[in-house]
């Protein structure tokens, strides 16, 4: 065996700091590819699962917490004033919303999805929207759901579980409430 | 005299009612109007250049061509024509619609990784690569400073015979 020069050995090693330093980079790097690639890999919120309880301001600045909607049905919709197919369904989800208030069990939640606040107050104007809406701020409710597009609709359950989606607009008001009355003996779609 | 200061308590009252706002709790105008006609497209497109369309991704806003877009360069110009600044633009759409709006991804939280880790990376890889040359050249100098002497023949068997037979031949 021939005998390592003590230049040999000195070029062969990083100091041990170094060393170290380089093995925290590249696991704090592991991790937060980790971390993302969970995040991107998580899939929407499924039919049967809770849904997180989330804040939505209004447009007038009223302040609705899901969280305090237990015992209720709550309908979220998305919508977006560019959306076409949303105003295939705004009248009739308006009208849903006024057969339904009076009993005070189901809750209408309109969550405008990346729009400009003019387009979408006159939105609400035109088809006479009275129940609750506001913008999706920083898209944190429609991240949350991962939507795919608008219009899309969400239907919880009073023990606030997620029991109907609908992608796109619905067809008619019936389509609506049947969802909703479903949603109420909980059904899941 | 009683009644003529009752009745006129009660006009004035009226009046002050009807005249003053917060009696009736109007709708407020979400377009106040502002004139827009002084922005011109560039003005709008200098900061829509620096934003990104939220729905259609990657796509700078200032050459989106869809309805969305078209709403949120109105939006700019309406904001400019009030006085907003570029800053303050891209700061309420990265509020409205999320940060990945935004071109360059503002410096807090994680997103200063962004900022940090090339220069980090650059120093580090400039160090390493120094030191790499550095011991190269060094064990270079050492190679050639313990460079064996050339062999010699003079009393290699082999060499002599080589020589003895090569003279033979001549």
């Amino acid at each position: 065996m021939e005998e390592q020069t003590p230049q040999a050995s000195q070029r062969k090693s990083l100091p041990v700091w170094v060393q170290a330093l380089a093995l925290v980079v590249l696991l704090a790097f592991l991790t937060l590819i980790g971390f993302s690639l969970k995040r991107t890999q998580q899939g929407p919120i499924t039919i049967g699962q809770t849904v997180p309880a989330f804040t939505l301001t209004t447009f007038d600045g009223d302040v609705y917490n899901t969280a305090d909607m237990q015992g209720k049905v709550v309908v979220i919709n998305f919508w977006a004033s560019w959306c076409f197919p949303c105003k295939q369904e705004a009248a009739d989800l308006e009208s849903a919303w006024r057969q339904l208030s009076p009993d005070g069990d189901v809750v209408f939640l309109g969550v405008d999805y990346v729009d400009t606040e003019p387009e979408a107050r006159a939105y609400l104007s035109e088809f006479d929207i009275t129940y609750p809406n506001g913008p999706d701020l920083a898209t944190k409710i429609s991240q949350m759901f991962r939507i795919r597009g608008v219009p899309e609709t969400y239907i919880i359950s009073p023990d606030g579980k997620l029991v109907d989606v609908k992608i796109g607009p619905y067809s008619s008001l019936t389509e609506i409430l049947d969802a909703i009355d479903k949603a109420k003996t909980g059904s899941v779609n | 005299m009683r009644f003529i200061r009752l009745v006129l308590l009660v006009v004035v009252g009226m009046v002050v009612a009807v005249a003053l706002p917060g009696g009736t709790v109007f709708a407020q105008d979400p377009t106040p109007t502002v004139d827009t006609s002084a922005i011109t497209d560039d003005q709008v497109n200098a900061v829509a250049q620096e934003l990104y369309c939220p729905v259609c991704e990657n796509i700078p806003l200032d050459v989106c061509p869809t309805q969305p877009c078209t709403q949120w360069r109105e939006l700019i110009r309406l904001k400019l024509a009030q006085g907003w600044t570029k800053d303050a633009i891209k700061d309420y759409f990265a509020q409205q619609y999320g940060d990945r709006v935004l071109a360059a991804p503002p410096a807090r939280g994680l997103n200063w990784l962004v900022y940090i880790l090339p220069p980090v990376i650059l120093v580090a890889g400039v160090i390493l690569v120094y030191r790499v040359l550095h011991s190269m050249r060094k064990g270079n100098g050492s190679t050639s400073e313990a460079k064996a002497p050339a062999p010699d023949l003079t009393n290699d068997a082999y060499a002599a015979r080589l020589e003895e037979e090569l003279k033979k031949r001549r």
